[in-house]
Protein backbone atom coordinates (compact mmCIF):
# COMPACT_ATOMS: atom_id res chain seq x y z
CA UNK A 1 0.00 0.00 0.00
CA UNK A 2 1.26 3.35 -0.69
CA UNK A 3 1.95 5.32 2.23
CA UNK A 4 -0.31 8.62 1.24
CA UNK A 5 -3.25 6.02 0.95
CA UNK A 6 -2.05 4.45 4.26
CA UNK A 7 -1.93 7.35 5.83
CA UNK A 8 -5.52 8.60 4.88
CA UNK A 9 -6.88 5.43 5.85
CA UNK A 10 -5.52 5.76 9.36
CA UNK A 11 -6.73 9.39 9.80
CA UNK A 12 -9.89 8.68 8.44
CA UNK A 13 -10.34 5.96 11.22
CA UNK A 14 -8.85 7.89 13.94
CA UNK A 15 -10.67 10.37 13.45
CA UNK A 16 -14.26 8.86 13.41
CA UNK A 17 -12.93 6.61 16.48
CA UNK A 18 -11.73 9.77 18.53
CA UNK A 19 -14.06 12.23 17.15
CA UNK A 20 -11.46 14.82 16.09
CA UNK A 21 -10.94 16.90 13.09
CA UNK A 22 -8.92 14.88 10.34
CA UNK A 23 -6.99 18.31 9.76
CA UNK A 24 -5.52 17.56 13.25
CA UNK A 25 -3.81 14.88 12.23
CA UNK A 26 -0.41 16.05 11.08
CA UNK A 27 2.94 14.06 10.58
CA UNK A 28 4.59 16.01 13.82
CA UNK A 29 1.72 16.38 16.24
CA UNK A 30 1.45 14.49 19.58
CA UNK A 31 -0.63 11.13 19.47
CA UNK A 32 -2.09 11.51 22.88
CA UNK A 33 -2.29 15.21 22.86
CA UNK A 34 -3.87 15.69 19.67
CA UNK A 35 -6.38 12.66 20.54
CA UNK A 36 -6.82 14.03 23.74
CA UNK A 37 -6.18 10.28 25.31
CA UNK A 38 -4.20 8.72 28.07
CA UNK A 39 -2.43 5.67 27.96
CA UNK A 40 -6.33 3.98 28.58
CA UNK A 41 -7.19 5.76 24.60
CA UNK A 42 -3.72 4.46 23.66
CA UNK A 43 -4.83 1.12 23.87
CA UNK A 44 -8.02 1.87 21.54
CA UNK A 45 -5.95 3.35 18.95
CA UNK A 46 -3.79 -0.02 19.27
CA UNK A 47 -6.99 -1.85 18.75
CA UNK A 48 -7.75 -0.31 16.09
CA UNK A 49 -4.43 -0.48 13.46
CA UNK A 50 -4.86 -4.21 14.33
CA UNK A 51 -8.50 -4.07 12.84
CA UNK A 52 -7.09 -1.98 10.07
CA UNK A 53 -3.90 -3.77 9.08
CA UNK A 54 -3.51 -7.07 11.29
CA UNK A 55 -0.68 -5.04 12.86
CA UNK A 56 -0.41 -5.76 16.62
CA UNK A 57 1.67 -2.98 18.42
CA UNK A 58 3.33 -4.65 21.32
CA UNK A 59 3.21 -2.13 24.34
CA UNK A 60 6.96 -1.75 24.58
CA UNK A 61 6.95 -1.02 21.22
CA UNK A 62 4.40 2.50 21.98
CA UNK A 63 7.50 3.91 23.59
CA UNK A 64 8.75 4.43 20.65
CA UNK A 65 5.36 5.40 18.77
CA UNK A 66 4.78 9.28 19.94
CA UNK A 67 4.38 11.34 16.72
CA UNK A 68 2.10 10.44 13.51
CA UNK A 69 4.51 10.16 11.40
CA UNK A 70 6.16 7.27 14.07
CA UNK A 71 2.75 5.51 14.20
CA UNK A 72 2.90 5.60 9.48
CA UNK A 73 6.18 4.62 9.79
CA UNK A 74 5.36 1.44 12.24
CA UNK A 75 2.62 0.41 10.13
CA UNK A 76 5.04 0.59 6.93
CA UNK A 77 7.55 -1.29 8.32
CA UNK A 78 5.53 -4.07 9.77
CA UNK A 79 2.35 -4.47 6.82
CA UNK A 80 2.72 -7.83 5.43
CA UNK B 1 -32.77 13.01 67.48
CA UNK B 2 -32.45 12.05 63.89
CA UNK B 3 -32.06 14.54 61.23
CA UNK B 4 -34.64 14.96 58.52
CA UNK B 5 -33.66 13.72 55.02
CA UNK B 6 -35.89 15.56 52.35
CA UNK B 7 -36.11 14.87 48.52
CA UNK B 8 -35.13 18.34 46.31
CA UNK B 9 -34.99 16.60 42.70
CA UNK B 10 -35.88 14.42 40.82
CA UNK B 11 -35.02 13.29 37.16
CA UNK B 12 -36.47 9.87 35.10
CA UNK B 13 -35.91 8.43 31.65
CA UNK B 14 -38.18 5.21 30.83
CA UNK B 15 -40.40 3.60 28.30
CA UNK B 16 -42.78 6.22 29.89
CA UNK B 17 -40.87 9.39 28.34
CA UNK B 18 -37.63 10.93 28.54
CA UNK B 19 -38.12 13.75 31.48
CA UNK B 20 -40.21 13.90 34.49
CA UNK B 21 -43.06 16.11 31.87
CA UNK B 22 -43.08 12.98 29.87
CA UNK B 23 -43.38 10.77 32.44
CA UNK B 24 -46.01 12.60 34.19
CA UNK B 25 -48.18 12.51 31.39
CA UNK B 26 -47.93 8.92 30.65
CA UNK B 27 -49.00 8.38 34.05
CA UNK B 28 -51.99 10.64 34.02
CA UNK B 29 -52.75 9.02 31.02
CA UNK B 30 -52.62 5.52 32.17
CA UNK B 31 -50.18 4.83 28.93
CA UNK B 32 -48.52 1.46 28.56
CA UNK B 33 -44.81 1.67 27.62
CA UNK B 34 -44.53 -2.63 26.49
CA UNK B 35 -44.10 -3.91 23.13
CA UNK B 36 -43.27 -6.98 20.84
CA UNK B 37 -40.21 -7.43 19.75
CA UNK B 38 -39.30 -9.83 17.41
CA UNK B 39 -35.77 -10.32 17.53
CA UNK B 40 -35.99 -12.05 21.23
CA UNK B 41 -37.48 -14.54 19.74
CA UNK B 42 -34.58 -15.03 16.76
CA UNK B 43 -32.47 -15.35 20.37
CA UNK B 44 -34.49 -18.33 21.40
CA UNK B 45 -36.72 -16.33 24.03
CA UNK B 46 -40.00 -17.63 25.26
CA UNK B 47 -41.32 -14.19 25.14
CA UNK B 48 -40.72 -11.16 23.52
CA UNK B 49 -42.42 -8.72 25.11
CA UNK B 50 -40.30 -5.72 26.51
CA UNK B 51 -40.86 -2.34 27.34
CA UNK B 52 -39.38 -0.04 24.78
CA UNK B 53 -36.74 2.61 25.39
CA UNK B 54 -34.62 4.25 23.41
CA UNK B 55 -30.69 4.40 24.51
CA UNK B 56 -30.43 8.46 24.66
CA UNK B 57 -27.71 10.09 22.18
CA UNK B 58 -25.33 11.52 24.58
CA UNK B 59 -22.78 12.39 21.57
CA UNK B 60 -21.91 16.13 21.70
CA UNK B 61 -23.55 15.99 25.39
CA UNK B 62 -20.25 14.03 26.73
CA UNK B 63 -16.87 13.51 25.10
CA UNK B 64 -16.01 10.22 23.28
CA UNK B 65 -13.42 10.11 26.33
CA UNK B 66 -16.16 9.33 28.72
CA UNK B 67 -18.90 7.95 26.93
CA UNK B 68 -16.54 4.96 26.13
CA UNK B 69 -16.14 3.79 29.83
CA UNK B 70 -20.30 4.02 29.95
CA UNK B 71 -22.58 0.58 29.83
CA UNK B 72 -25.86 0.86 28.28
CA UNK B 73 -27.86 1.59 31.94
CA UNK B 74 -24.99 4.30 32.28
CA UNK B 75 -26.65 6.95 29.31
CA UNK B 76 -30.17 6.18 30.89
CA UNK B 77 -28.96 6.96 34.61
CA UNK B 78 -26.79 10.08 33.13
CA UNK B 79 -29.86 11.61 31.61
CA UNK B 80 -32.07 11.26 34.77
CA UNK B 81 -29.42 12.38 36.89
CA UNK B 82 -28.46 15.22 34.97
CA UNK B 83 -32.17 16.23 35.12
CA UNK B 84 -32.65 15.50 38.87
CA UNK B 85 -29.43 17.95 39.61
CA UNK B 86 -31.04 20.70 37.13
CA UNK B 87 -34.22 20.14 39.03
CA UNK B 88 -32.54 20.51 42.36
CA UNK B 89 -30.90 23.65 41.26
CA UNK B 90 -27.66 21.98 41.69
CA UNK B 91 -24.85 22.92 39.22
CA UNK B 92 -21.11 22.09 38.76
CA UNK B 93 -19.72 24.67 41.19
CA UNK B 94 -21.93 23.27 44.15
CA UNK B 95 -20.74 20.22 43.40
CA UNK B 96 -17.14 20.50 43.30
CA UNK B 97 -17.03 22.70 46.38
CA UNK B 98 -19.17 20.47 48.93
CA UNK B 99 -18.96 16.59 49.45
CA UNK B 100 -21.89 15.19 47.10
CA UNK B 101 -22.04 11.51 47.37
CA UNK B 102 -23.53 9.29 45.04
CA UNK B 103 -25.57 5.74 46.03
CA UNK B 104 -26.86 3.95 42.53
CA UNK B 105 -29.03 0.65 42.67
CA UNK B 106 -27.80 -1.74 39.76
CA UNK B 107 -27.22 -5.27 39.81
CA UNK B 108 -25.78 -6.18 36.16
CA UNK B 109 -24.04 -5.29 32.95
CA UNK B 110 -24.71 -8.38 31.03
CA UNK B 111 -24.70 -6.33 27.64
CA UNK B 112 -21.28 -5.01 28.10
CA UNK B 113 -19.77 -8.73 29.19
CA UNK B 114 -21.24 -10.48 26.36
CA UNK B 115 -19.98 -8.22 24.05
CA UNK B 116 -16.34 -8.27 25.77
CA UNK B 117 -16.49 -12.14 25.86
CA UNK B 118 -17.66 -12.33 22.22
CA UNK B 119 -15.06 -9.82 21.52
CA UNK B 120 -12.43 -12.07 23.02
CA UNK B 121 -13.56 -15.41 21.31
CA UNK B 122 -13.67 -14.26 18.54
CA UNK B 123 -10.27 -12.27 18.05
CA UNK B 124 -8.29 -14.29 20.45
CA UNK B 125 -7.00 -11.14 21.79
CA UNK B 126 -7.76 -9.12 24.68
CA UNK B 127 -6.56 -5.82 23.37
CA UNK B 128 -9.04 -6.15 21.10
CA UNK B 129 -11.98 -6.05 23.88
CA UNK B 130 -10.62 -2.30 23.87
CA UNK B 131 -10.17 0.01 26.94
CA UNK B 132 -14.15 0.51 27.48
CA UNK B 133 -14.97 -2.97 28.39
CA UNK B 134 -13.64 -3.07 31.99
CA UNK B 135 -15.48 -0.14 33.43
CA UNK B 136 -18.72 -1.31 31.50
CA UNK B 137 -18.64 -4.53 32.44
CA UNK B 138 -18.22 -4.00 36.04
CA UNK B 139 -21.71 -3.90 38.25
CA UNK B 140 -20.42 -0.63 39.63
CA UNK B 141 -20.37 1.14 35.85
CA UNK B 142 -23.26 3.77 36.69
CA UNK B 143 -21.23 4.84 40.42
CA UNK B 144 -17.69 5.06 38.89
CA UNK B 145 -18.94 6.87 36.02
CA UNK B 146 -21.46 9.17 37.22
CA UNK B 147 -18.85 9.79 40.07
CA UNK B 148 -16.20 11.17 37.33
CA UNK B 149 -18.49 12.90 34.79
CA UNK B 150 -20.39 15.22 37.68
CA UNK B 151 -17.10 15.37 39.54
CA UNK B 152 -18.87 13.83 43.14
CA UNK B 153 -16.65 13.64 45.74
CA UNK B 154 -18.27 12.30 48.59
CA UNK B 155 -19.30 8.34 48.99
CA UNK B 156 -19.33 6.68 45.53
CA UNK B 157 -21.01 3.03 45.92
CA UNK B 158 -23.20 0.56 43.93
CA UNK B 159 -26.35 -1.18 45.69
CA UNK B 160 -26.67 -4.23 44.29
CA UNK B 161 -29.97 -5.86 46.29
CA UNK B 162 -31.45 -7.22 43.06
CA UNK B 163 -34.79 -5.89 42.05
CA UNK B 164 -34.61 -3.76 45.31
CA UNK B 165 -31.46 -2.23 44.76
CA UNK B 166 -33.06 1.28 43.96
CA UNK B 167 -34.96 1.23 46.58
CA UNK B 168 -32.19 0.19 49.13
CA UNK B 169 -30.11 3.04 47.67
CA UNK B 170 -32.14 5.84 48.81
CA UNK B 171 -33.11 4.39 52.42
CA UNK B 172 -28.88 4.29 52.64
CA UNK B 173 -28.77 7.45 51.47
CA UNK B 174 -31.08 8.53 54.04
CA UNK B 175 -29.29 6.68 56.51
CA UNK B 176 -26.04 8.36 55.58
CA UNK B 177 -27.60 11.69 56.01
CA UNK B 178 -29.23 10.63 59.06
CA UNK B 179 -26.02 9.66 60.93
CA UNK B 180 -24.50 12.87 59.82
CA UNK B 181 -21.77 11.37 57.66
CA UNK B 182 -23.19 12.98 54.48
CA UNK B 183 -25.11 16.20 53.92
CA UNK B 184 -26.56 15.36 50.06
CA UNK B 185 -26.39 12.32 47.81
CA UNK B 186 -27.33 11.75 44.42
CA UNK B 187 -29.40 8.20 44.83
CA UNK B 188 -30.90 6.18 42.10
CA UNK B 189 -31.22 2.92 40.00
CA UNK B 190 -30.92 1.67 36.65
CA UNK B 191 -31.60 -1.10 34.27
CA UNK B 192 -30.01 -2.15 31.29
CA UNK B 193 -32.69 -3.24 28.63
CA UNK B 194 -30.40 -5.38 26.11
CA UNK B 195 -31.63 -9.45 25.56
CA UNK B 196 -28.37 -10.53 26.86
CA UNK B 197 -29.43 -9.19 30.63
CA UNK B 198 -32.34 -11.13 31.10
CA UNK B 199 -32.21 -14.63 28.66
CA UNK B 200 -31.24 -16.15 31.72
CA UNK B 201 -34.35 -14.48 33.33
CA UNK B 202 -36.70 -15.65 30.60
CA UNK B 203 -34.96 -19.24 30.81
CA UNK B 204 -36.90 -19.72 34.33
CA UNK B 205 -40.26 -18.66 32.58
CA UNK B 206 -40.76 -15.84 34.37
CA UNK B 207 -42.11 -13.67 31.70
CA UNK B 208 -45.55 -13.10 30.42
CA UNK B 209 -46.36 -14.83 26.90
CA UNK B 210 -48.96 -12.47 26.16
CA UNK B 211 -47.72 -11.19 22.97
CA UNK B 212 -50.61 -10.97 20.78
CA UNK B 213 -51.55 -8.25 23.37
CA UNK B 214 -48.10 -6.40 24.74
CA UNK B 215 -50.41 -3.63 26.15
CA UNK B 216 -52.23 -5.94 28.27
CA UNK B 217 -49.94 -8.54 29.33
CA UNK B 218 -48.18 -6.83 32.34
CA UNK B 219 -51.18 -7.03 34.81
CA UNK B 220 -50.69 -6.50 37.96
CA UNK B 221 -53.13 -8.60 40.78
CA UNK B 222 -55.29 -9.39 38.11
CA UNK B 223 -56.36 -12.81 38.39
CA UNK B 224 -54.82 -13.94 34.78
CA UNK B 225 -51.69 -12.25 35.43
CA UNK B 226 -49.22 -15.01 34.25
CA UNK B 227 -45.57 -13.33 34.33
CA UNK B 228 -43.36 -10.25 34.12
CA UNK B 229 -42.39 -8.11 31.47
CA UNK B 230 -38.86 -6.89 31.62
CA UNK B 231 -38.58 -3.01 31.72
CA UNK B 232 -35.34 -0.36 32.15
CA UNK B 233 -33.87 2.83 32.70
CA UNK B 234 -33.19 4.62 34.96
CA UNK B 235 -34.45 7.02 38.20
CA UNK B 236 -32.55 9.76 40.05
CA UNK B 237 -34.19 11.68 43.23
CA UNK B 238 -31.34 14.05 45.37
CA UNK B 239 -31.94 13.90 49.01
CA UNK B 240 -30.24 15.75 51.15
CA UNK B 241 -30.51 17.24 55.33
CA UNK B 242 -33.50 19.68 56.06
CA UNK B 243 -31.11 21.66 56.96
CA UNK B 244 -28.65 21.74 53.50
CA UNK B 245 -31.89 22.62 51.41
CA UNK B 246 -32.57 25.37 53.11
CA UNK B 247 -28.91 26.44 53.34
CA UNK B 248 -28.85 26.72 49.39
CA UNK B 249 -32.41 27.63 49.07
CA UNK B 250 -34.14 24.41 47.02
CA UNK B 251 -37.25 23.88 46.63
CA UNK B 252 -37.99 21.02 49.16
CA UNK B 253 -40.27 18.44 47.43
CA UNK B 254 -40.91 15.92 50.31
CA UNK B 255 -39.63 14.38 53.20
CA UNK B 256 -38.59 10.47 53.02
CA UNK B 257 -39.68 9.58 56.93
CA UNK B 258 -39.33 5.89 56.77
CA UNK B 259 -37.32 2.62 55.53
CA UNK B 260 -38.03 -0.69 56.39
CA UNK B 261 -36.03 -3.43 55.17
CA UNK B 262 -35.87 -7.06 55.84
CA UNK B 263 -34.89 -10.75 54.46
CA UNK B 264 -37.27 -13.41 53.69
CA UNK B 265 -34.05 -16.14 54.64
CA UNK B 266 -36.05 -18.41 52.39
CA UNK B 267 -36.12 -19.36 49.06
CA UNK B 268 -33.95 -18.16 46.31
CA UNK B 269 -36.61 -16.59 43.92
CA UNK B 270 -39.98 -17.48 45.78
CA UNK B 271 -41.14 -14.19 48.29
CA UNK B 272 -43.14 -15.32 51.43
CA UNK B 273 -45.54 -12.85 53.22
CA UNK B 274 -43.33 -12.78 56.62
CA UNK B 275 -40.41 -10.85 54.93
CA UNK B 276 -42.58 -8.14 52.89
CA UNK B 277 -44.80 -7.83 56.55
CA UNK B 278 -41.70 -7.08 58.62
CA UNK B 279 -40.68 -4.10 56.00
CA UNK B 280 -43.54 -2.39 55.89
CA UNK B 281 -43.91 -2.25 59.61
CA UNK B 282 -40.28 -1.41 60.16
CA UNK B 283 -41.04 1.43 57.48
CA UNK B 284 -44.15 2.46 59.14
CA UNK B 285 -42.57 2.19 62.69
CA UNK B 286 -39.97 4.34 61.78
CA UNK B 287 -42.21 6.90 60.06
CA UNK B 288 -44.04 7.14 63.33
CA UNK B 289 -47.10 7.85 61.59
CA UNK B 290 -50.69 6.34 61.86
CA UNK B 291 -51.46 4.02 59.27
CA UNK B 292 -54.48 5.90 58.42
CA UNK B 293 -52.21 9.01 56.56
CA UNK B 294 -50.91 6.31 53.81
CA UNK B 295 -52.98 7.74 51.09
CA UNK B 296 -51.23 5.57 48.39
CA UNK B 297 -49.32 2.75 48.27
CA UNK B 298 -47.07 1.81 45.45
CA UNK B 299 -46.56 -2.00 45.05
CA UNK B 300 -43.90 -4.25 44.01
CA UNK B 301 -46.25 -6.17 42.29
CA UNK B 302 -44.68 -7.55 39.05
CA UNK B 303 -47.36 -9.62 37.33
CA UNK B 304 -46.67 -13.09 38.47
CA UNK B 305 -48.83 -15.40 39.96
CA UNK B 306 -46.89 -16.06 43.83
CA UNK B 307 -45.23 -12.31 44.11
CA UNK B 308 -48.55 -10.78 43.90
CA UNK B 309 -50.44 -12.73 45.59
CA UNK B 310 -48.45 -12.85 48.67
CA UNK B 311 -47.55 -9.10 48.76
CA UNK B 312 -51.64 -8.93 48.99
CA UNK B 313 -51.71 -10.89 51.85
CA UNK B 314 -48.83 -8.78 53.34
CA UNK B 315 -50.52 -5.52 52.69
CA UNK B 316 -53.88 -7.04 53.73
CA UNK B 317 -52.11 -8.14 57.14
CA UNK B 318 -50.42 -4.79 57.97
CA UNK B 319 -53.19 -2.42 56.56
CA UNK B 320 -56.33 -4.27 58.02
CA UNK B 321 -59.19 -2.18 57.28
CA UNK B 322 -57.64 1.11 56.31
CA UNK B 323 -57.66 0.73 52.56
CA UNK B 324 -55.93 3.27 50.34
CA UNK B 325 -55.34 2.97 47.13
CA UNK B 326 -52.97 0.71 45.71
CA UNK B 327 -51.33 0.26 42.30
CA UNK B 328 -48.75 -1.26 40.56
CA UNK B 329 -46.77 0.86 38.10
CA UNK B 330 -45.29 -1.96 36.42
CA UNK B 331 -48.57 -2.26 34.85
CA UNK B 332 -47.28 0.61 32.79
CA UNK B 333 -43.37 -0.04 32.65
CA UNK B 334 -43.28 -3.57 32.94
CA UNK B 335 -40.46 -4.93 35.76
CA UNK B 336 -37.86 -2.10 36.00
CA UNK B 337 -35.77 -4.38 38.21
CA UNK B 338 -32.77 -2.28 39.51
CA UNK B 339 -34.11 0.77 39.19
CA UNK B 340 -37.73 -0.10 39.81
CA UNK B 341 -37.02 0.55 43.80
CA UNK B 342 -35.71 4.47 42.76
CA UNK B 343 -38.71 4.89 39.28
CA UNK B 344 -41.20 3.89 42.00
CA UNK B 345 -40.34 6.31 44.20
CA UNK B 346 -40.60 9.04 41.06
CA UNK B 347 -43.74 7.95 39.95
CA UNK B 348 -45.58 8.31 43.10
CA UNK B 349 -43.62 11.91 43.54
CA UNK B 350 -44.69 12.86 41.03
CA UNK B 351 -48.70 11.18 41.32
CA UNK B 352 -48.37 13.32 44.47
CA UNK B 353 -47.14 16.68 43.58
CA UNK B 354 -50.08 16.78 41.00
CA UNK B 355 -52.58 14.73 42.72
CA UNK B 356 -53.68 11.76 40.88
CA UNK B 357 -53.12 8.50 41.36
CA UNK B 358 -52.42 5.98 37.67
CA UNK B 359 -53.99 3.32 36.94
CA UNK B 360 -53.13 -0.29 37.86
CA UNK B 361 -54.01 -1.26 34.07
CA UNK B 362 -54.98 -4.38 33.20
CA UNK B 363 -56.54 -4.95 37.04
CA UNK B 364 -59.74 -6.88 35.61
CA UNK B 365 -60.66 -9.48 37.81
CA UNK B 366 -59.56 -9.71 41.22
CA UNK B 367 -58.30 -12.99 42.75
CA UNK B 368 -58.86 -14.49 46.12
CA UNK B 369 -56.22 -12.30 47.61
CA UNK B 370 -56.39 -8.56 45.72
CA UNK B 371 -59.96 -8.22 46.21
CA UNK B 372 -59.08 -7.67 49.70
CA UNK B 373 -57.18 -3.95 48.70
CA UNK B 374 -58.44 -1.15 46.99
CA UNK B 375 -56.92 -1.36 43.60
CA UNK B 376 -58.32 1.56 41.17
CA UNK B 377 -58.19 0.55 37.17
CA UNK B 378 -58.82 3.62 35.96
CA UNK B 379 -57.23 6.76 37.30
CA UNK B 380 -58.08 7.88 40.42
CA UNK B 381 -57.91 12.13 41.15
CA UNK B 382 -57.14 12.15 44.37
CA UNK B 383 -54.64 14.17 47.01
CA UNK B 384 -52.57 12.70 49.05
CA UNK B 385 -49.40 13.29 51.09
CA UNK B 386 -47.95 10.35 52.40
CA UNK B 387 -47.27 7.10 50.50
CA UNK B 388 -45.54 4.14 51.07
CA UNK B 389 -43.15 1.86 48.01
CA UNK B 390 -42.73 -1.45 48.23
CA UNK B 391 -39.83 -3.12 46.48
CA UNK B 392 -38.67 -7.08 46.81
CA UNK B 393 -36.31 -9.07 45.21
CA UNK B 394 -34.26 -12.19 44.93
CA UNK B 395 -33.15 -13.73 47.56
CA UNK B 396 -35.87 -12.52 49.86
CA UNK B 397 -34.44 -8.71 49.81
CA UNK B 398 -37.65 -6.59 50.78
CA UNK B 399 -37.59 -2.66 51.24
CA UNK B 400 -39.84 -0.05 51.53
CA UNK B 401 -40.25 3.62 51.92
CA UNK B 402 -42.60 6.40 52.78
CA UNK B 403 -42.19 9.71 51.52
CA UNK B 404 -44.06 12.37 52.88
CA UNK B 405 -45.17 15.49 50.47
CA UNK B 406 -43.45 19.00 51.82
CA UNK B 407 -45.80 21.99 50.11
Amino acid sequence: MEKTKLIDRVNEALAEEFEIEISTLVPDANIKETLDIDSLGLVDMVALVESLFGIKIQAHEMTGILTFENLYDYICNNIK
Amino acid sequence: MKRRVVITGMGIYSCLGKNLEEVCTSLYEGKSGIVFDPSRKELGFRSGLTAHLEIPNLKGILSRNQRVYMAEQCNYAYAATAEALKNAKIDHDYLVAHEVGLLYGNDSSAGAVMKSIDTMRDKRDTTMIGSGAIFQSMNSTISMNLSCIFKLRGINLTVSGACASGSHAIGLGRMLIQAGLQECVVCGGAQEVNPYSIGSFDGINAFSIRESEPEKASRPFDRDRDGLVPGGGAATVIIESYESAVKRGATVLAEITGYGFSSNGDHISVPNVDGPSRSLQMAIREAGIDIRDIGYVNAHATSTPVGDANEAKAIANVFGSHKPEITSTKSMTGHEMWMAGASEIVYSMLMMKNGFIAPNLNFENPDEDSSKLNIPAVRVNKSFDTFLSNSFGFGGTNSSLIVKNIK
